[in-house]
């Protein structure tokens, strides 16, 4: 690690002006001869690369490495809710395989709960080289400090190299609190994971809203903690053979206390999840006519699928929020979707990109959301959609 | 009851490019407003302290020109607001800000309750709340959707956690996370601005804080370093439909057809 150093003896007005014009973040000014760097630096060191030779010299502090050879294997965390297994366990699951080949680590699985030991019977056709399983009645209901204590304890033990854990409600309360404890880095929504040889868990996510994707990495810290998406990763098919040793884990040394105390959970009202389908018609401002959205419900439902809207839809009140795809929506992953009158801004892209067929129909030819579309159709939805509809009515008929 | 709301100054606009040439980071722009998700959040906060008594403060990380958004809170009722401020504090990851801002906060009066919005909308990482309430060492709920009551040092809370509502009594001090759309955040007050400075807003910067380790701040403090920026891949496999209505229409059908959606 390191910081940014000026030589001030090296700066004229002209180097001044120049950084000051560089940086994308406005963090230098210049005031009576001295250059100087605000906080609103984000240290990306372009004024080290592409300004004036010399001037800001990026300076590396000593840090004392750690020894990687003592974290060992690749844990998931197991999200459940009273034993009923998140399926975003599974796909980190299959994720973690992967990552393990590169390093010949063991894949291991965490489950934290009370009376949970009947769960596991699932979890051990996916490949899991152990699972280790802390029951205790503090541990029946979510709280974040003897989950986090358990956790912490969990870590201690046995020392897993990477940590990977599902982006749900859940996840995102516990992994950040676990990896502030163990005072390790901690990466949110990874598209994209990768190992390297030497352990490091490479992993990339969206920023500024997906306009950018950044590769992150913790080369001196560990666990190496990240969350994951659900529908991110494919889910692997479950194994014949059944594996996994089953490790119980003693709470009795936790400090399981909590300042929380649950009154009640009840389910909330069954909700359509516009992540759960395999088929997804979505609308945007070119398809929100009543008349057509009308017609995009009645695809949906013939296909066996959802209707689903990008931003300005939710946001103008004209559909429900839940139906909403995108970074500030549900992330989908359909087998197919149909994308009406919808621009494509990568706020809407970040969140379906990964479906298997995206089709697209726009009337403009250069609509961004013909660089996400597989195939692509410059054309007026109000045209095409009553004729596709008919077509797909009596299709239905003649079964 | 005193409530200290957490905030951030976010970029106007999230529309920035990486020069696939240079590599240079291009925004479009320099303006700059308080993160959305933080309205709520305040808004929770400033209804709380209507009904039960208190004050609202709010705090921040970043910039000098960050005194906006304390100001803007003012407008919105916040008592006042403090921005930490340091060069040092630069390039920090969630771990090194959620450390900074529990620096920052033990230099403040003491607070009962303290409230996040969701997420930002620049980071949209949704972790330095719970990363928060750690370094201070206190309760955290997330996704919380109501405050119901406050009895005996208790806060009775409803929040939302994956498929299920929960309610559930926090001791005090704990931090909550605001949900998102969980109230209409009021508009700053006009009346309030005409009398605002920028004096109401307080700057401590590294100097001030207990722990004088610059390593455990910023870059230095990061657990996580950035090692490439880069922008987003194109689907390159692409067919397109053309011809009349009826003839993409039948398309579209054949597609469907192909796949075994009927």
């Amino acid at each position: 690690m390191g910081k940014l150093q000026i030589n001030q003896n090296l700066v004229t007005s002209e180097h001044a002006d120049a950084l000051m014009k560089l940086c994308p973040f406005g963090a230098f000014s210049y005031a009576d001869g001295k250059l100087d760097i605000s906080s609103a630096c984000k240290m990306c060191k372009m004024c080290v690369r592409k300004g004036p030779a010399g001037v800001v010299e990026y300076v590396e502090e000593d840090t004392i490495g750690i020894d990687k050879s003592t974290w060992r294997g690749i844990c998931v965390y197991v999200d459940h809710t009273g034993g009923k297994i998140h399926r975003v366990t599974y796909e980190l699951i299959g994720k973690a395989r992967e990552l393990a080949k590169v390093t010949g680590h063991p894949v291991i699985a965490l489950m934290i709960g009370d009376g949970i030991a009947g769960c596991t019977e699932r979890l051990r056709h996916y490949g899991v080289d152990r699972i280790y399983l802390y029951e205790h009645a503090a541990l029946r209901d979510f709280r974040i400090e003897p989950y986090t204590a358990v956790f912490y304890d969990f870590i201690e033990k046995i020392k897993p190299s990477s940590i990977l854990i599902g982006a749900t409600n859940l996840g995102r309360q516990l992994a950040p609190r676990i990896a502030a404890r163990c005072r390790a880095g901690l990466t949110a929504d990874c598209t994209v994971l990768d190992m390297k040889e030497n352990t490091d868990l490479v992993q990339i996510r969206p920023a500024f809203g997906g306009n950018i994707m950044a590769q992150i990495i913790s080369t001196n810290s560990r666990p190496q903690f990240c969350t994951v998406r659900y529908k991110v990763f494919p889910e692997p098919k479950p194994m014949e053979e059944v594996g996994g040793e089953i490790i119980r884990m003693s709470a009795e040394d936790v400090d399981l206390t909590s300042g929380i105390e649950i009154l009640s959970s009840r389910e909330k009202p069954r909700a359509v999840d516009i992540a759960e389908a395999d088929v997804i018609v979505a609308v945007g401002r070119g398809a929100s006519g009543e008349g057509i959205r009308a017609m995009a419900a009645e695809l949906a439902d013939l296909l066996g699928g959802v209707i689903a809207c990008s931003r300005p839809l939710a946001e103008g009140g004209i559909m429900d929020a839940r139906h909403q795809i995108g970074l500030s929506g549900r992330t989908v992953k359909p087998k197919f979707i149909l994308c009406l009158g919808i621009s494509g801004a990568v706020q809407f892209a970040a969140g379906m990109k990964a479906s298997d067929c995206i089709v697209a129909v726009n009337t403009d030819r250069n609509a961004p959301i013909f660089d996400v579309a597989h195939y692509g159709i410059v054309g007026d939805v109000n045209e095409i959609l009553p004729q596709l509809l008919a077509k797909v009515k009596e299709a239905q008929n003649n079964v | 009851m005193n409530i200290l709301v957490c905030i951030k100054q976010v970029p106007g606009s999230s529309n920035v490019e990486v020069d696939p040439v240079t590599g240079v980071l291009k925004r479009d722009g320099a303006s700059s407003k308080m993160n959305p998700y933080d309205l709520y959040a305040l808004e929770l906060a400033l209804s709380l302290c209507e009904k039960w008594g208190g004050e609202v403060t709010t705090v921040t990380m970043g910039p000098p020109q960050a005194k906006a958004v304390i100001l803007e809170s003012v407008c919105m009722g916040a008592s006042g607001g403090t921005v930490l401020s340091d060069r040092k504090f630069a390039g920090a990851d969630v771990l090194a800000t959620a450390y900074t801002l529990s620096q920052g906060i033990r230099q403040l009066p003491p607070f009962d309750l303290i409230i996040c919005g969701k997420q930002t909308t620049d980071g949209d990482t949704a972790q330095v709340g719970a990363e928060l309430a750690e370094y201070l060492g206190i309760s955290n709920i997330s996704g919380v959707l109501s405050v119901d009551d406050v009895r005996d040092g208790k806060l009775l809370v409803t929040a939302s956690l994956d498929n299920n509502i929960v309610e559930e009594s926090v001791k005090m001090p704990c931090l909550l996370s605001a949900d998102a759309d969980i109230n209409t955040p009021r508009l700053p007050s006009y009346r309030i601005r005409q009398s605002v400075s920028e004096e109401m807003v307080r700057v401590i910067s590294f100097a001030d804080f207990s722990d004088q380790d610059e390593k455990h701040y910023g870059l230095s403090g990061s657990a996580t370093q950035v090692e490439r920026i880069f922008p987003p891949e194109k689907n390159t496999e692409k067919h397109s439909i053309t011809g009349s209505a009826a003839e993409q229409a039948e398309g579209i059908f054949s597609l469907i057809r192909e796949r075994k959606l009927i």
